[in-house]
């Protein structure tokens, strides 16, 4: 269903590849038209990340954003999601300008490290976000919280699973 | 704290959920679950029925990991987590478009 979807795209569309690294890391990568200079304003100025961090297709918005990013500054994201709202936040470890970012999420104990580089090469700009999480768990716990966000749930397996009860019988 | 009983179903996902972090034989699931082996026979038959579990005998030991099925269900998972990310990437782009389109009129207008 993946591939049809990419043939329809535009050719300038760069692909997004997700690896999972081992069983705390996982790794996005996406090259983007542009200098480094650039793709690093949009994810360090807080009127420009806010353009980009929400998609539509998460069913989501973004109430608010502040962004103090230095060394030890912290960050703050607030969602309003249906009636809920959450909140991400934590704090920036390395800012490097145009290459590197490190910051933390501390919205629990299991946060992960999120590491991003920039490379540049012939003005375009290779991205890398790395994740490290404290416990496979809490990766697993983060990735279906994701794919939550994107409207889809796990659901189908709880049906599946209510099906093979009712069918083995309840013991 | 006193564990509430666990329905069926919570159980066999519970039993999945445990198969995702390690390998387990059907005695460490039972104890686990605080069920008797018989019991927890069961909930594996089921898993097992539906290619989320697959079991191997070995010596006088069964050993229950993911099955096929539950692998796939894994890679979905990732799958979406790419989703929303090339979707917010998407948004990127067109961030970028918008910086790089600014540059070359703010240069322009040095030039001048």
């Amino acid at each position: 269903m993946d591939a049809r979807r990419e043939s329809e795209v535009a050719p300038m569309k760069n692909r997004t590849t997700v690896e999972r690294k081992s069983e705390r890391e996982l790794v996005v990568t996406r090259t983007f038209n542009g200098p480094a200079r650039l793709v690093f304003e949009a994810w360090t100025k807080p009127e420009l990340f806010r353009q980009w961090w929400v998609p539509k297709s998460m069913g989501m918005s973004l109430l608010s954003c502040e962004m103090d990013v230095r060394v030890g500054g912290r960050y703050r994201l607030e969602f309003a999601h249906g009636d809920s709202q959450s909140a991400f936040f934590g704090t920036y470890k390395e800012v490097t300008p145009h290459s590197r970012l490190v910051w933390t999420n501390e919205e629990s104990d299991e946060g992960s490290v999120t590491t991003v580089t920039f490379a540049e090469k012939g003005g375009k700009t290779l991205l890398v976000m790395h994740e490290l999480y404290p416990s496979k768990e809490a990766l697993d716990a983060a990735g279906t919280g994701a794919a939550d966000a994107m409207g889809e749930t796990f659901e189908q397996l709880d049906e599946l699973l209510v099906t093979l009860g009712a069918s083995a019988g309840r013991s | 704290m006193p564990r509430s009983p666990r329905s069926p179903d919570a159980t066999r996902r519970g039993v999945l959920e445990q198969l995702g972090r390690a390998d387990a034989s059907i005695t460490d699931l039972a104890e686990k679950f605080h069920m008797t082996l018989t019991g927890m026979k069961k909930h594996v038959g089921v898993l097992e029925q539906a290619g989320l579990v697959t079991t191997e005998k070995v010596g006088r030991v069964r050993t229950c990991k993911l099955g096929p099925r539950r692998l796939e269900e894994e890679a979905a998972w990732i799958e979406r987590y790419r989703q929303l990310w090339d979707a917010r990437f998407d948004e990127l782009d067109k961030v970028v478009e918008e910086l790089k389109r600014k540059e070359k009129v703010d240069g322009r207008k040095k030039r001048e």
